[in-house]
């Protein structure tokens, strides 16, 4: 699934015939040594993944601190949730704006810019090594540090700013503009989806265009009824993915909140809330619960994208 | 490149700009824009603390490293220490994910078994599952089994191949390569064990390079689980060292803390250098980043 965008899905190559001229000696044997090949795997499954997955739902119905016996209370975690706990609320609403500002805004960027630089133009790859370094560095704590630092109160914005006789602010430290900066940083690293677009503009063959052309189709006429029919499946899988991405977010807002989430909770991402819910306050309970919800939201919303996607996502007439 | 240059050039931008020099400028102008705060923390790491203040230039009057042995020896341990912590950690889990993803993605790619459509349909599902559902258990289980503070929590789960991204970057790539290949040394007498060893492998090169690349970075960038589970200041890795030099110094040492900075960047900007082929194809094919 996840490839199927960007690279022609391969059709899985059918495994030779079972049975008949193949004894079934020998594909007991390769069955051993196939679950032989995926013991790591299977063990890491268990232990590592599905375990923690139950785990971690009963635990989102106790009090748990870890030093203390695991308490059952039902529901008592989402109610809290939803009824008393501010923060929360306050998180989801922060995370929500992130996601809805930057993930449009990053992909518009990816866009624009695999547009002009999609077109026979020399020096391609090194533009897109360029654009695409920040991809590579943005969620390390250095450049979070940096982003603390360019947007403080006598950070490198406001120096440039005082060139042009503008009277600067620190941006990080102000709830106005705290996540705003955080929304850019995450703009910044649209070299990843841009490359994916680039990927799927080289698929569109170019007698498209030519027979487009000869029709007299005019350059805006092209992108509207070839380009962007034809990219609707990339932008659809880079629109899944940022999203997911996006809503697990915490080094950049950890960082350039100094691990509280603030000025006034205006960075108090949701992933932060629940690392200092469950490794702070030791409320585990509470963050198993927390985990949950945000498996359950990005399901869903995953789950709408797909559905929705039905309505604007065009697959080609081989499908 | 050269088919797409063969594209009819009449195209969105071409009626705004006087040409390619234009458009040259411009992508070179914005590169420019992108790039300037990365340029500006290496520029002010060379330059003395007074001068970063109000000097928004790239080019350092006077160059120094005083920021770079400041910053060295700044914490606990000099920087080394860290930097070697977190290359110890980011091999181990380079290594593991390489053999324990490869052996996965054979089993998958080339063998046939029972379940195995519903194996592979559980390992895709697992790569859209956030971390965070599991991040509670796992802690308290690697806490039961006392492990805090050693390596074990960071990279057993690369041992045990949790990295399903990579399974699923593997058999794809295996699927392409011929059968045939397979067949033939089937027919010389190899088992599935040196098959894979000897055939497969060997051709795997361009995606076990990706993984290699990917994990270097992604490991070498995290800070979640180290956060968590490194919090002795002997145990820290680069990322927790440079977030524990925040919180020490004031918010006026800058110039130590960006020269740390830099070199807490330095490998992935290494790697990127290097490996940038395989990094730009992995992520136009499967949407890696």
């Amino acid at each position: 699934m996840a490839d199927s965008v960007a690279v022609k899905p391969r059709k899985a190559a059918s495994p030779p015939a079972q049975g008949g001229h193949r004894s079934t000696k020998r594909s007991r044997r390769e069955a051993r040594a196939a679950y032989l090949f995926l013991a790591p795997w299977f063990l890491g499954l268990l232990v590592i993944t599905i375990g923690p997955i139950f785990a971690s739902l009963y635990l989102s119905f106790t009090d748990y601190s870890l030093l203390q016996e695991a308490k059952w209370i039902g529901l008592d975690n989402y109610v809290r949730m939803f009824t008393e706990d501010p923060r929360f609320i306050a998180s989801l609403k922060v995370t929500t704006i992130y996601v809805v500002v930057s993930v449009p805004l990053q992909l518009a960027f990816a866009l624009a810019l695999a547009l002009v630089l999609d077109r026979g133009l020399r020096g391609l790859s090194f533009y897109r090594s360029i654009f695409y370094l920040p991809s590579l560095l943005g969620g390390s704590v250095a450049i979070a540090i940096l982003w603390r630092k360019v947007f403080g109160a006598d950070g490198l914005v406001n120096a440039v700013l005082g060139i042009f006789g503008i009277e600067g602010q620190g941006w990080v430290g102000d709830p106005d503009t705290a996540l705003g900066t955080l929304i850019l940083l995450h703009v910044w690293t649209f070299g990843a989806p841009m490359i994916i677009f680039l990927a799927g503009l080289r698929q569109i063959p170019s007698s498209y265009y030519e027979a487009a052309a000869v029709d007299g189709a005019g350059v805006l006429r092209q992108f509207k009824s070839i380009t962007m029919p034809l990219l609707t499946p990339i932008i659809f899988f880079n629109l899944v993915l940022e999203i997911i991405k996006s809503f697990q977010s915490f080094t950049q807002a950890f960082i350039v909140s100094n691990g509280k989430g603030g000025p006034a909770d205006s960075t108090l991402f949701y992933t932060l809330y629940l690392y200092l819910k469950g490794f702070k306050s030791y409320d585990m309970g509470y963050a198993a619960a927390m985990a949950w919800v945000l498996l359950l939201i990005i399901a869903a919303l995953t789950g709408v994208n797909f559905l929705a996607s039905k309505y604007w996502v065009f697959y080609g007439d081989d499908k | 490149m050269a088919t797409t240059s063969r594209r009819p050039v009449p195209v969105l931008f071409r009626p705004l700009n006087g040409g390619p020099l234009v458009k040259h400028v411009l992508l070179i102008g914005f590169g420019l824009v992108m790039l300037y705060p990365l340029l500006w923390m290496i520029s002010s790491s060379l330059k003395p603390e007074e001068l970063i203040f109000r000097e928004p230039g790239l080019w350092p009057s006077t160059v120094t490293l005083e920021n770079y042995t400041e910053g060295w020896y700044a914490l606990k341990h000099p920087f080394g220490y860290y930097l070697w912590n977190s290359a110890v950690i980011t091999a181990l889990s380079v290594v593991a994910n390489l053999v324990a993803c490869s052996l996965a993605a054979y089993a998958f790619a080339r063998l046939t078994f029972p379940l195995k459509k519903l194996w592979f349909a559980l390992m895709l599902g697992t790569i859209m599952l956030p971390h965070h559902v599991v991040i509670v258990p796992q802690y308290i289980m690697f806490s039961e089994l006392d492990l805090i503070n050693t390596i074990w929590p960071l990279v057993m789960p690369k041992v045990l191949a949790t990295d399903a991204f990579f399974i699923f970057l593997m058999v794809q790539f295996i699927r392409t390569l011929p059968r045939e290949l397979d067949e033939a040394a089937e027919i010389d007498g190899a088992g599935y064990w040196r098959i894979y060893l000897r055939v497969v492998m060997p051709l795997c090169l361009p995606a076990l390079a990706t993984t290699a690349i990917f994990t270097f970075i992604w490991t070498w960038n995290d800070f979640l689980s180290q956060l968590l589970y490194l919090n002795n200041p002997d145990n820290f890795t680069v990322p927790v060292a440079l977030r524990t030099f925040l919180d020490a110094s004031s918010d006026s040492s800058w110039g130590p803390m960006f020269a740390m900075s830099i070199l807490a960047l330095g490998p992935i900007f290494g790697f990127f250098l290097v490996g940038q082929k395989y990094l730009i194809r992995g992520v136009a094919t499967t949407g890696l980043k």
